[in-house]
């Protein structure tokens, strides 16, 4: 455990190996929740919380529960259904303490579940052999650059909005070629390393 | 058993007339992240359809049984169970293609084309035209990462290498996706015209 291995862990989390635009991972919401910079902001937070809680707890069932047990062939099924759980607890937690970001994120919320970033991340934590540290900071770095390149979207979509697009450009097509310049510009970063 | 053909016909074309990639746009991390070449695209294409079919046919039939309240956590169980069989067999009989797709095939779980079908058709239609929705989506799905595959190794092999980068696979969708709906919105106009014809023969 060094500080070299930790400071690469977060560069690479946030900004070489960012999460949607250089994995491609995680673009439902990416597309869907991108139109309005607030509302992003809250999801890309949300989204960061619930991949770290959960690859946080799907570590310590792994390593003492699966492993143990010679059953991670189950991995798939337990970690599904703890992602699962931690977005019901989530909507819980945010219906009572915050009611205006809970009706802002709407549906997006329960679809949290299904968002593929919150997996494959607490996949990737244990094909990687990481210990209980970098996971965390793993995670943790997984979803800022979640964030980051959903507030990004949504910065770009809101001025979008004033523009001419040609008609069958408009909507998705557009957003996915404004995802690709994104994710040629992210690929700048590449230069990077420690 | 009676067997509703105007649903199994709507089923059988639902695959095209509702394309996953095109139309519905689910899914789309596995499509980008996998089209890289024709054989990844194919590979992951034929595994989604498979769990796609299985998991339309068992939810089907236990639909009267599964409580309304615990429906998502039941789908996402069986579904579940069914990546897990495909993730089996690919790693125990197809390592190179393991290779490659692997980190994505866990991530069929969480792919919304099949809960949405699960959602939308399964749970509340027959297992037969479950089955064929579910075969129709998945080729649907299949066609569509394959010439998004075919694209892009096309002109990554012309010697463009961005394309077979995340990058190149978001400009491809985007290109594809306008040209899809200039196709369709043509092919409306199209029959807008001849339904006018007719019209005014008769």
């Amino acid at each position: 455990m060094t500080a070299a291995g930790i400071i690469t862990i977060v560069v690479a989390g946030i900004l070489t190996n960012n999460i949607i635009l250089s994995q491609s991972v995680g673009i439902c919401p990416f597309l869907g929740v991108s139109k309005k910079l607030d509302s992003s902001i809250g999801m890309g937070l949300a989204v960061t919380f619930v991949i770290t809680v959960a690859s946080i707890v799907c570590f310590f069932l792994y390593h003492y529960v699966l492993v143990p047990l010679n059953m991670t062939y189950l991995q798939t099924i337990t970690f599904i259904l703890i992602i699962a759980s931690l977005v019901q607890l989530l909507d819980i937690v945010l219906k009572k303490t915050s009611p205006a970001l809970y009706t802002s994120l709407g549906v997006y919320l329960a679809l949290i579940t299904t968002n593929c970033a919150v997996l494959f991340t607490a996949n990737a934590g244990i094909t990687a052999e990481y210990n209980l540290l970098y996971t965390f900071i793993n995670a943790l770095c997984v979803g800022l650059g979640f964030t980051l390149a959903l507030v990004l979207m949504a910065g770009i979509r809101e001025r979008l909005e004033r523009v001419h697009i040609p008609k069958f450009f408009q909507g998705f097509p557009i957003a996915l070629i404004i995802a690709g310049l994104m994710s040629l510009a992210f690929m700048g970063f590449g230069g990077l390393s420690f | 058993m009676k067997i509703d053909k105007q649903n199994l016909k709507t089923a059988a074309f639902n695959g095209l007339v509702n394309n996953p990639v095109f139309v519905l746009v689910l899914g789309m991390c596995p499509t980008i992240a996998q089209s890289t070449t024709i054989a990844n695209a194919v590979g992951l294409g034929l595994a989604t359809a498979f769990v796609l079919v299985f998991s339309n046919v068992f939810i089907s039939l236990l639909r009267k049984v599964i409580p309304d309240k615990v429906r998502l956590p039941a789908y996402i169980v069986i579904i579940a169970t069914f990546v897990t069989l495909v993730q089996m067999f690919i790693t125990s009989f197809l390592p190179a293609l393991n290779e490659s797709i692997g980190a994505f095939i866990p991530l069929i779980v969480v792919n919304c084309i099949i809960l949405g079908r699960a959602e939308a058709f399964a749970s509340k239609n027959d297992v037969l035209s479950s089955a064929v929705d579910g075969l129709s989506m998945g080729l649907g799905f299949v066609l569509s990462i394959t010439l998004l595959g075919a694209v892009r190794q096309a002109l990554t092999l012309a010697g463009l290498e961005i394309f077979s980068k995340t990058a190149g696979g978001f400009i491809t969708l985007g290109l594809l996706m306008a040209l899809f709906n200039a196709g369709m919105s043509l092919y409306k106009e199209m029959r807008a015209k001849r339904a006018l014809y007719k019209e005014a023969k008769a």
